[in-house]
């Protein structure tokens, strides 16, 4: 139902087209059925052409207002009802509103006796009726082969059943008629094929290694182009599912929002604005390093923006994931509560892994989530091969692609293998890969992180490491050590280093600071020092001079007296000089 | 119920058979066709012979009554319903095969 507006419209131009309303199979057959031509549905007992032709008739009635007939050459009507019931339809409400004409053909061949020419007019008779009825537009016939037991003469038979195609070929009716395949090598039993030549489909339903898985494949048709694989198909209380397996090819958009992952730094690790708006990312690691804490955190984010999110749990229940989350600071329960959030929790053995995309398939159309998140795919390997794993991932990143819807996938990896090897069949589909591990240093382990590749994003490609705090997952601070990136006690006595050496230098400096100081003080203090004795000095050299000069002025004065008195030569006198003289004095 | 043609005169059930004074016949037909047309002569002819004066037959054409061919369960015409003496047996085709209709009208034993 929720699938109905993602069905396209007829790719071919030529050819009209009736849209089933099955879930994926209007993708596979571009648009639907050949509009007004019968289409065989072929398959072994069980393999499920009953509820094919049902469906298809009660989602023509319900969802594109063509009314339709069901001619039961099998099952009575009551019977057709609960079987009918199990898939969430209700026939008798579309009966009683005449969108629905249900028709029982029992007849017995013990009670026929053939005793000539005979034609099937009756029959015609009771499906014009039928269709007039209720203004049928489809018409299932369930299955007209089983007239062969019934009937005598073959001859007749094929030939009435030949123009009956005809007929509702003319009539411009959608018609399915179903037909028993028995041997592998033909399609049905009386080779009625041969009058159905637009459109084939073939029903299967196997039983591998203990797990059932029901087919589809487009055997023919003609004037269209569809998938020739087998797809597998459910059947559940909603109906059928088909799921097409490669059909949604590349073309999906690339948004280029960014979504936060829920903790800041690890955003930070990722250019600061985390993941980007419908990408797929892998994130891997071996047990208890912490993957559904990084799957919480992103889970509660997004319920935070008021966004969808959808929980495969396929390990744990959803109450245990919620009280574990609880124990780190997460509480998802209001999330549920609102509706936000959505566990489903499925083993995958119980269905087998088509199964288990069927129901992914389902759930993601039906609840229309903006995040999804797969915990853990590896247990899909329980009940699979590698390579169908992949392919059923590839489907998967596929389909959430075209919705737009970010997913991720925790993978746990073996202890002690190698934690890039392992997945690297899968890691090619996804954008962002996210690895978590232990590192085992100085008898401890210490959980750490990095961002493996992020496509179209600058990222960090440093390993962090980061603790499960009752306040959520942190990351820490990076120290490097001469072996790697520091964790634990490393890291803590690191730091511890770090600190002591710190304020060394900081000592240090400060202690530089005061020696300047004290430095300058010196030179001041030298200075006045030196000032004052330069001062000193400079009094006694004045001193000194002033003296001088009044010694010589005296003496010149004592030698005028002499002279005067002596009446000698004064210019010898004053040739020789004053000093010796004076001192003399 | 014995499929043996010539033997079942002597069977337990033959006695009920033959007491009807009317025996009530009805065709089924889907319009004029040569099938119904040759139907309804050879019925005739044969009711004439060996039920003189003491048969009904009622021809339905399921083009003016279609709800009854699902009703009486018709998937093949011409149908020759039996109903009295009441029976299960049903006779289709054009009913030229004189033989298989005495069989299916449990009457073969004159024949």
């Amino acid at each position: 139902m929720t699938q109905q507006k993602k069905a396209r419209r007829p790719s071919s131009k030529t050819l009209p087209k009736a849209l089933t309303g099955i879930q994926g199979l209007d993708e596979i057959t571009g648009g639907g059925l050949p509009s007004g031509r019968p289409t065989l549905v072929s398959g072994g007992a069980g393999a499920g052409k009953t509820m094919f032709g049902l469906e298809f008739l009660v989602r023509g009635a319900t969802q594109y207002g063509e009314p339709g007939v069901f001619m039961s050459f099998e099952e009575t009507i009551p019977d057709l009802t609960k079987n009918a019931a199990s898939l969430g339809f209700d026939l008798g409400r579309l009966v009683a509103e005449k969108k629905l004409f249900l028709d029982h053909v029992a007849i017995s061949r013990h009670e026929i006796e053939e005793t000539g020419e005979y034609d099937l007019d009756g029959l015609f008779i009771r499906i014009a009726d039928a269709v007039k009825r209720v203004g049928a537009r489809r018409v299932v016939l369930d299955t007209i082969e089983a007239l062969f037991g019934e009937l005598p003469n073959p001859g007749i038979l094929r030939a009435e059943i030949r123009r009956l195609f005809d007929w509702l070929k003319q009539q411009g009716l959608t018609t399915i008629i179903t037909a028993e395949r028995d041997r592998p090598d033909k399609l049905t039993r009386h080779g009625i094929e041969e009058f159905v030549s637009d459109c084939v489909i073939v029903l299967d339903h196997r039983i591998r290694e203990e797990i059932s898985t029901r087919r589809l494949r487009v055997v023919k048709y003609r004037g269209s182009t569809h998938g020739t694989n087998e797809y597998p198909f459910l059947i559940d209380e909603h109906g059928i599912s088909v799921l097409p397996i490669s059909s949604l090819g590349l073309d999906h958009t690339a948004p280029a929002e960014r979504i936060s992952t829920g903790i800041d730094r690890l955003d930070g690790m990722m250019g600061g604005k985390g993941f980007y708006r419908g990408s797929s990312i892998l994130m891997s690691g071996t047990s208890g390093t912490g993957k559904t804490s990084v799957a919480a955190h992103f889970v509660d984010a997004a319920c935070r923006r008021g966004e969808r999110c959808l929980y495969f749990a396929i390990e744990e229940s959803p109450r245990q994931v919620v009280r574990n989350m609880r124990s780190i600071g997460i509480d998802l329960e209001p999330w549920v509560r609102k509706g936000l959030l959505q566990f489903h929790a499925a083993r995958p053995t119980y269905g087998g892994i088509e199964e288990v995309l069927l129901l992914t398939h389902k759930h993601i159309s039906s609840f229309q989530p903006s995040v999804v998140v797969v915990d853990p795919i590896t247990t899909l390997l329980m009940v699979s091969t590698l390579n169908e794993v992949r392919s059923m991932l590839t489907r998967l990143v596929d389909f959430l692609k075209t919705q737009e819807i970010t997913a991720i996938f925790t993978s746990l990896t073996a202890a002690g293998g190698d934690l890039e090897a392992n997945e690297a069949d899968v890691s090619s589909l996804m954008d962002t890969w996210l690895l978590l591990k232990t590192i085992e240093v100085g008898g401890e382990r210490n959980r750490a992180l990095y961002v493996l590749k992020s496509r179209g994003m600058e990222h960090s490609n440093q390993i962090r490491e980061f603790v499960l705090t009752n306040d959520g997952l942190r990351l820490l601070d990076v120290y490097l050590g001469p072996e790697g990136v520091l964790t634990g006690a490393a890291r803590m006595s690191q730091e511890g280093r770090e600190k002591a050496a710190g304020t060394f230098r900081r000592q240090q400096l400060e202690g530089r600071g005061r020696e300047l100081d004290r430095k300058r003080q010196i030179f001041e203090a030298r200075m006045t020092m030196l000032r004052a004795e330069f001062e000193v000095e400079e009094e006694i050299i004045q001193q000194s001079i002033s003296e001088s000069k009044l010694l010589d002025a005296e003496l010149l004065q004592d030698r005028g007296q002499m002279v005067r008195s002596r009446e000698a030569d004064t210019s010898a006198y004053k040739k020789v000089g004053s000093a010796p003289a004076a001192r003399k004095r | 119920m014995p499929t043996a043609k010539t033997r079942t005169r002597t069977q337990p059930r033959k006695p009920a058979p033959r007491k009807p004074a009317v025996w009530k016949l009805r065709l089924y037909v889907a319009g004029q066709t040569p099938k119904s047309i040759r139907a309804f002569a050879n019925l005739k002819v044969l009711c004439e012979e060996r039920l003189k004066g003491r048969y009904q037959i009622e021809v339905i054409d399921l083009l003016e009554h279609p709800h009854m061919a699902r009703g009486d369960q018709i998937v093949a015409v011409p149908t020759l319903e039996i109903k009295l003496p009441q029976s299960v047996q049903r006779i289709i085709g054009d009913l030229s095969n004189t033989d298989r209709v005495l069989v299916g009208l449990a009457l073969q034993q004159v024949g």
